[in-house]
């Protein structure tokens, strides 16, 4: 049997980064994946022939540029794409478009209200203004405000400081975009329904709360804080899907050394004296390590993979409490032609971008409501994106990849569990709503992938099918995230960690906590990183 | 889900992401050099023909320059005096009808929102000229107030004719009675069956004029204009031009030489009038107006942080965004603009100083200049001077009746 310094348990991104940095500073790690392919939520997969779907995520921004460059990935083949853009779809016929470029955006803004369209600089210029406080946090280990280590006082002393850096009004903003709605938020500055529908979605995606919760606001700061080559909010394509993104992480691993073992479930963690020592697999296979690293989430991770009687009641209370309710599912479609939507004008660059059907926040609440009730919402909001528009590798020429990414779309249906009807059911609202608004588009479809958080959850192991192994709300972050006394990666039980999303500082395709969880797990194996910068500064 | 066709119209913008002045017929052909760049989503040109001859034409003859992206609003209503009170640091109620105020506004914290002119058109209405756009905080300005505040940029259509001799080629054009305008004086006048205002205003420091006509008579104007000109050297200019020109006059402009408090992302580098020049616009016998207090806590407390000053610097190399030092070692600020100028023959700056370098202390300031020469920089450290501005005065610039040229 093969002995090996660190498992790492699920070849999701995470867990990709954190094996490349621990690999590339000289221990042997081993990915132990259940499925056959790596990736979890950032993979591409070819489901009918010639197509490549982002099956799970599907727009890149928030994976951190540091990361790329020390693990090398553009050499592994990384290329992300910035596109323009995007349209919300009005039922009256209109639509609202977003450009990349300034004027073209505050013409189109001023359709809709000319002093929205003024009114768009002083928003982004406050949002933006937040996220370069918070942007920096995100490429360090929260600190442990209860623990006085020296290291946790002195990164106390740093938000402290950064908080002195901020005037007293900066604050009082940040206080608020902290708690608030983002339909609060938004009635701040603007007065077009379909104006604030389009700048709330951020606010909700994959969050199981409606544009009126509070704390929706940090939500789109968290969606707000990517950057592409430097422009801060931007979003782009991976070339080849998102699982280009786990491609040339997994690339670059092996490059150095690391051994990837797909098709390989983790079934326990294996803990001697209360030191964990490796994994039983499904197949009753055995893997021992020094150290184990888990990339699935807390839930999983604690109440699965380990036994409860390992750990502090109040850790697996905690545990059990993490808030990761499943609201989103998606429909990947091979489509015959690109589809048409008349509202669009001929050639619009809109097509290229994020488009949706949405165009107010009671609509969007509504399907809020009909979540809570325990249904998918009867008129969903749709994440639609045709990234084959830019990517040519994605389908054959004249053929495309759509991606819909919809909300809302509860765990169980009104308490018991999905079944094949329902998904069917539910990927029909989805059609028949596109459809509203672009005639023929049933007949180009070839192929249609429905995943519901029933899918989610069996397929890429998110408990719940909630998309960022946990929902970013404030309770949730900084030393919380997840389980407070324990936002450090480490766990309750020695040389066990945690590098996934349900850590901070939390989901999307980011790649910031498998880093962080490398640079802890290195600190007490007291070993060096071979390369870790730091977080660039947003200058 | 059909939409009426004017809506439809309305959405193929986005074809044409710099969009032509209304004078963009008549200037397009003109334009030589081709060097097009959008100000606030407009088309306009760095130069015309050549630089420094447009310059000159600034300075010698006549200069045609195209304001129409120049953002406007008008304020209308019996609440427009009171409003525009609230809004800016002057005292509006002293500008009789007819009068044209520079002035600036700003946010509570003191910080300036932008500068601008005000144009009193009538007892109760007003334009607002300015560089940024300010629609949401005008607004919020009126609220409860009986006041009506529209964006009418793309409406109204603009020339700056500027230079020793637009006087002759307004009166040559008919405008009669135009001798009589004093500076920031203005009066309508009739042309092509409405009517044109014409100020006597500008950003050169000279003698000169700005016009206002309805987009509709845009053309009509450039082509009375321009005959009247033949001979009296009236040529059309581009931006650079006119900046060599503003520098020397000592105007500042919003977002090159301070950050205007809705645009800065860092809390740092907002301004109150008293750091860039503006401390003798504010009008503290003024009962309210936005930022007062804060910046008369500032002045009590002392803590006016930046100064704006004209510099004069040895030799004759631009300094470009240099900085500017102390005792050839302490960073002490940043040069927002500079030329060699032409007319004074000097090498001149604006810059952005610490106080209390610039305020209390004058002397030992250098910059330090990278002159980029066939792949080679040459490094030099030069003197500055703190100097008046304007670098240049022009008697003709306020002589009255305006001379001929
Ligand atoms: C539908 C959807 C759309 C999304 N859209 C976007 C987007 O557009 N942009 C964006 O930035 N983010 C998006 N996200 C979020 C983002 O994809 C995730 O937050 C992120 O990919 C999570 O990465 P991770 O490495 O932390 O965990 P995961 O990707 O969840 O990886 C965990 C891995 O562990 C494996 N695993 C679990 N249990 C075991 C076990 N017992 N044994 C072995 N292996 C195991 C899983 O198979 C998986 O590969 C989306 C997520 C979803 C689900």
């Amino acid at each position: 049997m093969q002995k090996y310094d660190v498992i790492m348990i699920g070849g999701g991104h995470n867990g990709l980064v954190a094996a490349g940095y621990l690999q590339r500073a000289g221990l042997k790690v081993v990915v132990l994946e259940k499925n056959d392919w790596v990736g979890g939520a950032a993979t591409s997969r070819e489901l009918t022939e010639g197509f490549l779907y982002s099956n799970c995520s599907y727009v890149c921004s928030l994976f951190r540029p540091e990361i790329m460059r020390d693990l090398e990935l553009p050499r592994h083949g990384l290329q992300i794409i910035s596109y323009d853009g995007g349209a919300v779809f009005a039922r009256n016929g209109d639509y609202l478009g977003t450009y990349r470029d300034h004027e073209s955006h505050r013409r189109e803004f001023a359709r809709f209200s000319p002093r929205d369209a003024e009114a768009y600089d002083r928003y982004s210029r406050d949002v933006t203004r937040q996220c370069r406080f918070i942007q920096p946090l995100l490429m360090r280990t929260a600190p442990d405000p209860f623990s006085f280590r020296p290291r946790d006082i002195s990164e106390l002393v740093y938000l402290a400081r950064k908080f002195g850096d901020m005037g007293a009004a900066d604050m009082a903003a940040m206080m608020r975009f902290w708690t608030m709605s983002i339909s609060d938020y938004l009635d701040e500055y603007f007065e077009s329904p379909v104006i604030k529908a389009s700048l709330a979605i951020s606010g909700i995606i994959g969050t199981a709360l409606g544009p009126k919760s509070p704390g929706t606001a940090y939500v789109l700061l968290h969606h707000y804080m990517g950057e592409v080559d430097g422009s801060v909010g931007a979003w782009g394509y991976a070339r080849g899907g998102m699982g280009a993104v786990t491609k040339a992480l997994a690339a670059s691993f092996q490059s150095v050394g690391g051994t990837i073992l797909t098709g390989s479930e983790v079934d326990k963690v294996i803990t001697r004296n209360g030191r964990a020592i490796g994994v039983a697999l499904a197949n009753g296979d055995e893997v021992h390590a020094d150290r184990v690293v888990s990339n699935a989430d807390v839930k999983r991770t604690f109440l699965k993979l380990v036994d409860e009687k390992d750990l502090p009641d109040r850790f697996v209370h905690r545990v059990r409490h993490f808030k990761m309710r499943g609201s989103s599912g998606k429909l990947n479609i091979a489509l015959d032609s690109l589809p048409e939507f008349p509202a669009l004008p001929k050639d619009s660059r809109c097509l290229r971008g994020d488009m949706h059907f949405t165009d107010d926040l009671e609509r969007m609440e509504r399907g809020y409501d009909d979540w809570k009730a325990g249904r998918w919402s009867a008129d969903p909001f749709i994440d639609m994106m045709i990234p084959t528009t830019l990517d040519p590798t994605m389908a054959p020429p004249g053929k495309h990849f759509m991606s819909c990414f919809v909300q809302y779309c509860p765990p169980q249906v009104e308490g018991r569990d999905w079944t094949d009807a329902d998904r069917d059911a539910f990927a029909e609202t989805v059609v028949s709503q596109i459809s509203d608004y672009s005639p023929g588009f049933r007949d180009r479809i070839r192929h249609m992938e429905v995943r519901t958080p029933r899918e989610l959850e069996a397929e890429v192991g998110l408990t719940e099918g909630n998309i960022f192994q946990g929902e970013l709300t404030f309770d949730q972050l900084l030393f919380n995230r997840p389980v407070p006394g324990y936002a450090q990666y480490r766990s309750p039980i020695d040389g066990l960690y945690i590098c996934g999303s349900s850590t901070h500082p939390g989901g999307g395709v980011m790649g910031a906590p498998g880093r962080n969880a490398a640079a802890e797990i290195l600190r007490d194996a007291k070993m060096k990183p071979a390369q870790m910068r730091e977080a660039h500064d947003v200058l | 889900m059909t939409l009426d066709p004017i809506r439809k119209a309305e959405q193929e913008h986005f074809r044409t992401l710099l969009m032509p002045t209304p004078f963009h017929p008549r200037l397009a052909p003109l334009v030589e050099t081709q060097s097009w760049y959008g100000w606030a989503g407009m088309l306009v040109a760095h130069s015309v023909f050549d630089e420094e001859l447009e310059y000159f034409a600034i300075r010698s003859t006549a200069a045609l320059f195209d304001i129409s992206p120049m953002i406007k609003y008008r304020i209308t209503g019996p609440d427009a005096e009171r409003c525009l009170n609230r809004l800016t640091v002057r005292d509006v109620s002293k500008q009789k009808v007819g009068r044209v105020q520079y002035t600036a506004w700003c946010d509570d914290e003191g910080h300036v929102l932008d500068d601008g002119t005000l144009f009193r058109l009538g007892a109760a209405d007003f334009r607002l000229c300015c560089q940024e756009r300010h629609l949401p905080w005008l607004l919020d300005t009126a609220r409860g107030m009986d006041v009506a505040i529209r964006e009418e940029t793309q409406e109204i259509a603009g020339l700056a004719l500027q230079g020793p001799t637009s006087f002759a080629v307004l009166s040559k054009a008919g405008f009669d009675g135009v001798e009589a305008l004093r500076p920031f004086q203005l009066a309508e006048f009739d042309h092509d069956g409405g009517k044109v205002m014409i100020s006597r205003t500008g950003f050169t420091g000279d003698l000169g004029y700005e016009l206002f006509v309805p987009a509709t008579a845009a053309l009509s104007l450039w082509d009375r204009l321009w005959e009247a000109g033949r001979l009296h050297g009236l040529n059309a200019i581009g931006y650079n031009a006119l900046n060599r020109a503003r520098i020397e006059a000592g105007f500042i402009v919003a977002n090159g030489d301070f950050v205007t408090a809705e645009t800065a992302l860092r809390a740092d580098r907002v301004r109150m009038p008293d750091e860039i020049g503006l401390d003798w616009l504010v009008d503290v016998d003024k009962v309210q107006f936005n930022g007062r207090s804060a910046i008369l806590a500032a002045r009590k407390n002392g803590t006016l942080k930046h100064v704006l000053v004209g510099l004069e610097i040895d030799d004759n190399t631009p300094a470009e965004a240099a900085i500017v030092y102390h005792g050839n070692k302490r960073e002490v600020g940043l040069i927002s603009a500079a030329i060699w100028s032409p007319t004074a023959k000097r090498n001149i700056a604006i810059a952005s100083l610490e106080r209390p370098y610039g305020s209390e202390i004058l002397d030992d300031l250098w910059v330090e200049i990278y002159a980029l020469r066939e792949l080679k920089y040459h490094k030099m450290m030069k003197r500055a001077r703190v100097v008046e501005r304007p670098f240049v005065k022009l008697a003709r610039r306020s002589a009255n009746p305006p001379a001929r040229f």
